[in-house]
């Protein structure tokens, strides 16, 4: 496969596109790589991501099955057990609830618990995040309960092209990880290496540098963060903008380097900020050598601590947006 | 297969049998002195199911067990050494002190493990029958676990998985009668737990746990289906476990009467006698030496084993990568 592929050539692809070409590259690559979820098959995924697999690689490898997402997720645990690389698919993130048994007492334990006798091979991914008009139960961003969970990973694409290229990394990994897409996300446009270029897991990426403030943001957070940045940019500051990209393993070097650098951290997630991933990121920042450095008190721009509502002002209301990014950054660098 | 009429086969089944029950009663004796932590779940008087299924089996087939498990892994031929090792948490256990009773698990015997979650290992199985099924290979998947399980979500989206896609998975009941102290009698509304199999599309069957023929010809009509790509069974082996559920049960919950009744029924003791025309008393006699002297000897060999070290225990955390 790779060898028609021209190594530098990118084109533009939705990141649900990017992901899945990754599926089918990972699935041609590596016959012991298979999906199963609800409606992956003809219907294609919920959100369209598994699209046309299920003809190119039969109903055996593109598995639709019931509505019982602790049942495919233990099959995909027995499965990684027994050899074989499963791809599960839970439709909406908040589905995982019913899957946390295997997620956490069994994916995530076993390889430790048995003294590393066995792997668990398999990669969940899921879609979250608020926007669509979907409510409470269908919206959240959960991932700071999986990062609590040592033994799995937890990775978070913000662009098409590491949707592709840390689910290959993902599907490559020995371990159980999630893979937490953004349903706002899907229909975005970006460049995208034909190859199947791993993007390795636990590397922050820089998106943007500026010398005034840090912001580190995940997930739609990302992009909302590059608008923020290209406003205050306007108003004459100058921001950094950083993406963890993988929670567990978590980057903080770079983070740390760029708060050292410049002074001042503004950390933006979608999930409430009770319990949230920032709190973990602000901790790391000032237990590092990078304490010495803050000019202002490491600030946390989060979602509400409210269940995502159903109308769309109050759904915006809820979580973070740019025009809150750009008030945040703007009062944090002026005020410090 | 018959148990009772060939003398090889008769000796195996009763060794299997009698080095499940002098394990458990060395571990249960090691806890008492306090020789040995943490917590464990018996089943001795449960002997004969483990026994009886595990000889249908072939080499290369998996087995998911239950937090009750010592019989499971020591019926597939599990190290007795690496198992004491484990629950004297020292370095040479099967997990390297790390998952103890619970979490024993012994690929080369495709064991993919105890589960400390009732029900956890269901689905498991259903995966890795699916696993099976992906590669169209002929091993087979034994799921043991308890009548409790079977009230847990995970059991019947686990069965449901391995009926519809018709996988190899043999799904083995140990109905030891108690949940904990919750009865089967206050936990179901079935007579018999075999009859859910009708709700998933699948065969069931109820055969007396205490009876490693029983047990093995149920098991093995079963594997023999789902080797020839018909789909799992689930069968139903009614036994007792004759200890408390763990370590700090009071048996509040039953009676000494029917503890004592079942004591009657002990499975060894009517193998013993169903093959006195096969196996001498001399035979029968060494059967329960060798297993006592291959548990003693593990004790000894486990207790000269360094303890688990705590130097690489955030290592151990996650697998390296192979690329």
């Amino acid at each position: 496969m790779t060898a028609v592929l021209d190594a530098t050539s990118t084109r533009t692809l939705t990141y649900a596109e990017a992901v899945r070409e990754a599926l089918g590259q990972a699935m041609e690559d590596d016959e012991r790589v298979f999906l199963l979820g609800e409606d992956v098959g003809t219907y294609g995924g919920a959100f369209g991501v598994t699209g046309d697999l299920v003809h190119r690689f039969g109903e055996e490898r593109v598995r639709d099955t019931p509505i019982s997402e602790l049942g495919i997720v233990g099959a995909a645990v027995g499965a990684a057990l027994a050899g074989m690389r499963p791809i599960v698919e839970i439709q909406f993130s908040d589905f995982t609830a019913q899957a946390m048994d295997q997620i956490v007492n069994q994916a995530a334990k076993i390889h430790f618990m048995l003294g590393g006798a066995a792997t668990v091979p398999m990669v969940l991914r899921a879609p979250g995040g608020s926007g669509t008009g979907a409510a409470a139960q269908h919206s959240q961003s959960l991932e700071a309960w999986f990062a609590h969970v040592p033994g799995l990973k937890v990775v978070m694409p913000a662009t098409p092209a590491d949707a592709k290229g840390l689910l290959l990394a993902a599907i490559d990994d020995p371990n159980p990880v999630i893979v937490l897409e953004h349903k706002l996300l899907y229909k975005q446009s970006g460049p995208v290496p034909e190859v199947p270029e791993r993007v390795r897991l636990g590397e922050t990426a820089v998106r943007r540098t500026g010398g005034d403030l840090t912001i580190v943001a995940t997930g739609v957070m990302v992009s909302r963060a590059l608008e923020a940045a290209e406003t205050l940019a306007a108003q004459g500051i100058q921001a950094s903008v950083l993406d963890p990209r993988t929670l567990r393993p978590l980057d903080d070097r770079t983070i740390v380097d760029s708060v050292t650098a410049t002074g001042r951290a503004l950390l933006v997630q979608e999930a409430p900020k009770t319990g949230g991933f920032m709190g973990e990121i602000a901790a790391r920042i000032v237990e590092s050598s990078a304490f010495g450095h803050l000019r202002a008190p490491v600030a946390r721009l989060c979602g509400l601590d409210v269940p995502i509502p159903y109308a769309p002002q109050l759904e915006r209301a809820a979580v973070p947006q740019v025009e809150d990014i750009v008030r945040e950054a703007s009062e944090l660098v002026k005020r410090w | 297969m018959d148990l009772t009429k060939d003398a090889a086969v008769a000796r195996e089944t009763l060794r299997t049998m009698w080095t499940i029950r002098r394990f458990e009663e060395a571990v249960d004796d090691l806890f008492a002195r306090g020789l040995m932590h943490g917590t464990m779940h018996l089943s001795i008087g449960q002997e004969a199911v483990p026994a009886g299924a595990c000889l249908a089996l072939r080499e290369g087939d998996y087995i998911t067990s239950t937090h009750r498990g010592h019989g499971h892994c020591i019926a597939r031929g599990a190290e007795l050494d690496a198992m004491m090792a484990e629950l004297l948490a020292k370095e040479t256990g099967y997990c390297r002190g790390r998952g103890g009773s619970m979490h024993i698990a012994d690929v080369a015997t495709g064991n993919l493990g105890a589960n400390g979650i009732v029900a956890g290992g269901v689905p498991i199985a259903a995966g890795a029958g699916l696993a099976v099924k992906l590669r169209r290979g002929e091993q087979v998947v034994v799921s043991f676990f308890g009548d409790g399980a079977v009230n847990e979500g995970a059991w019947h989206e686990g069965v449901n998985l391995a009926a519809i896609w018709d996988l190899p998975v043999v799904f083995v009941c140990e109905n030891n009668h108690y949940g904990m102290s919750m009865s089967v009698g206050k936990a179901f509304k079935v007579q018999r737990l075999a009859e859910r199999a009708a709700a998933y599309g699948i065969p069931g069957v109820t055969v007396d746990g205490n009876d490693p023929q029983a047990v093995h010809d149920a098991v093995s009509d079963a594997v023999h289906r789902a080797r020839a790509g018909q789909g799992p069974t689930l069968v139903e082996a009614v036994t007792y476990r004759w200890k408390g559920h763990s370590k700090s049960d009071k048996n509040l919950y039953r009676t000494r009467e029917e503890i004592e009744s079942w004591r009657e029924q002990d499975p060894i003791a009517r193998f013993e006698r169903a093959v006195a025309g096969t196996l001498s008393e001399v035979d029968i006699a060494a059967c329960r030496d060798e297993a006592r002297e291959r548990v003693r000897e593990a004790i000894r060999t486990a207790n000269a084993a360094p303890d688990a070290s705590a130097d690489s225990l955030t290592d151990a955390v996650y697998a390296r990568s192979d690329r």
